[in-house]
């Protein structure tokens, strides 16, 4: 089975990165230099979202669940998890960094900013 | 220090539970930097923690019975090879990592078993220690069971591995399950759970993962006689021990 043109990068920011296998299981067995990347998110105690704590290596998804477990949450970071392949994640370019995102920058009417509140609106 | 004959049965029973934590804690701990991923150095270490917890609590209530001025480090530094009440299974060397999956799969199987019918003791601590500590035995047999599975199901290579691994282990299966005098007259008082009653449970266990794996029993190997209730070890003991303790040996009371 051939390997797809699969990249990404582990950690934080899902840069593809030229090299890294992920999320891809093969049918020719596992070494210990291809088990694919996994994105770790940790839901914590307090808050509602699960958020991406980062990266690990795992043979398959049973096994990427515990590492993260281990890797991720032994000092009661969370109470659920997810972990996702690093290949399914859809990252941007930085190639398409300044269309995506700096058209962005100078629109300030975007942010409400211009309501006065009432005083009796509360947590806002 | 007490003469053995002086110790009261509780004793000796604390610390046979402790010192199987404690020496396969250290054995565990031989593998962080030698795992086959960062991730699974991580996961071992995580394992070998916890089994060092339950070692502390367990030699700290068995010095306190004792009660000879004894704490937690006295016995888990100070005390010489024959005074270590471990099974020999948690002393044999790691090999590869099939052979410390097999052990970990008997061991943590045998230690769940227990701990789930030690939380109903009579004895309090070890009713809490059985308590607290079953939770993470779960999950130190729910890893080696996945390990098992995936090396016994894998390739060739991988499955001759976990094969000659349970090969390695199995002869030390026995002991685990061999109740003597002390054990029995705690579990009489409600107070230790009688370990021959284990055995069906371990086997139906096993016997599952060994099936999904496509691996097999090794019955008929030759059981060596056993004796680490007895304080009498395998030449691999000393060795241990002696990177165990040299550090506090050397600097007696050293903290970090």
């Amino acid at each position: 089975m051939s390997t797809p043109d699969l990249t990404a990068a582990g950690g934080h920011g899902a840069v593809p990165v030229e090299g890294v296998p992920a999320g891809h299981r093969s049918e020719t067995p596992a070494s210990r230099t291809d088990w694919p990347l996994w994105e770790v998110f940790v839901r914590s105690r307090r808050g509602l979202n699960h958020q991406h704590v980062g990266s690990l290596h795992a043979p398959d998804a049973a096994m990427a669940l515990r590492n993260a477990r281990d890797v991720y949450t032994r000092r009661s970071e969370g109470v659920s998890l997810w972990v996702v392949p690093a290949a399914a994640i859809v990252a941007s370019s930085p190639d398409e960094k300044d269309s995506f995102f700096d058209p962005a920058a100078d629109k300030a009417y975007r942010h409400p900013t211009f309501y006065e509140i009432p005083p009796e609106v509360q947590h806002l | 220090m007490a003469p053995m004959a002086e110790r009261s049965p509780l004793v000796t029973y604390a610390l046979r539970l402790g010192d199987d934590a404690l020496v396969l804690s250290h054995r565990l701990g031989e593998w962080v930097t030698n795992a086959p991923q960062l991730e699974e150095d991580v996961a071992l270490g995580n394992i070998a923690l916890d089994l060092l917890g339950q070692a502390r609590t367990l030699l700290a209530y068995a010095g306190e019975v004792e009660a000879v001025g004894r704490g937690e480090d006295d016995l888990a530094y100070l005390r010489d090879e024959r005074d270590f009440r471990n099974v020999h299974l948690v002393e044999l060397g790691n090999g590869d990592f099939a052979v410390s999956m097999a052990r970990q799969l008997a061991f943590s199987t045998y230690q769940l078993a227990l701990y789930e019918r030690l939380q109903s003791s009579t004895d309090e601590t070890l009713a809490a220690v059985a308590a607290k500590a079953v939770k993470e035995v779960d999950y130190h047999r729910d890893h080696a069971t996945q390990w098992v599975l995936r090396l016994g199901d894998g390739t060739d290579e991988s499955h001759r591995r976990m094969q000659a691994g349970l090969a390695r282990v199995w002869p030390f299966v026995d002991e685990l399950f061999g109740s003597d005098d002390i054990e029995q007259s705690l579990v009489a008082e409600g107070v230790a759970v009688d370990s021959s009653t284990l055995r069906p449970g371990w086997d139906d266990y096993v016997d599952g993962v060994l099936a999904e794996a496509t691996l097999e029993r090794h019955e008929g190997l030759r059981t060596p006689p056993g004796g680490g209730r007895r304080g009498i070890h395998t030449e691999a003991m000393g060795y241990l021990l002696a990177e165990m303790q040299s550090l506090h040996r050397a600097h007696p009371g050293a903290t970090w």
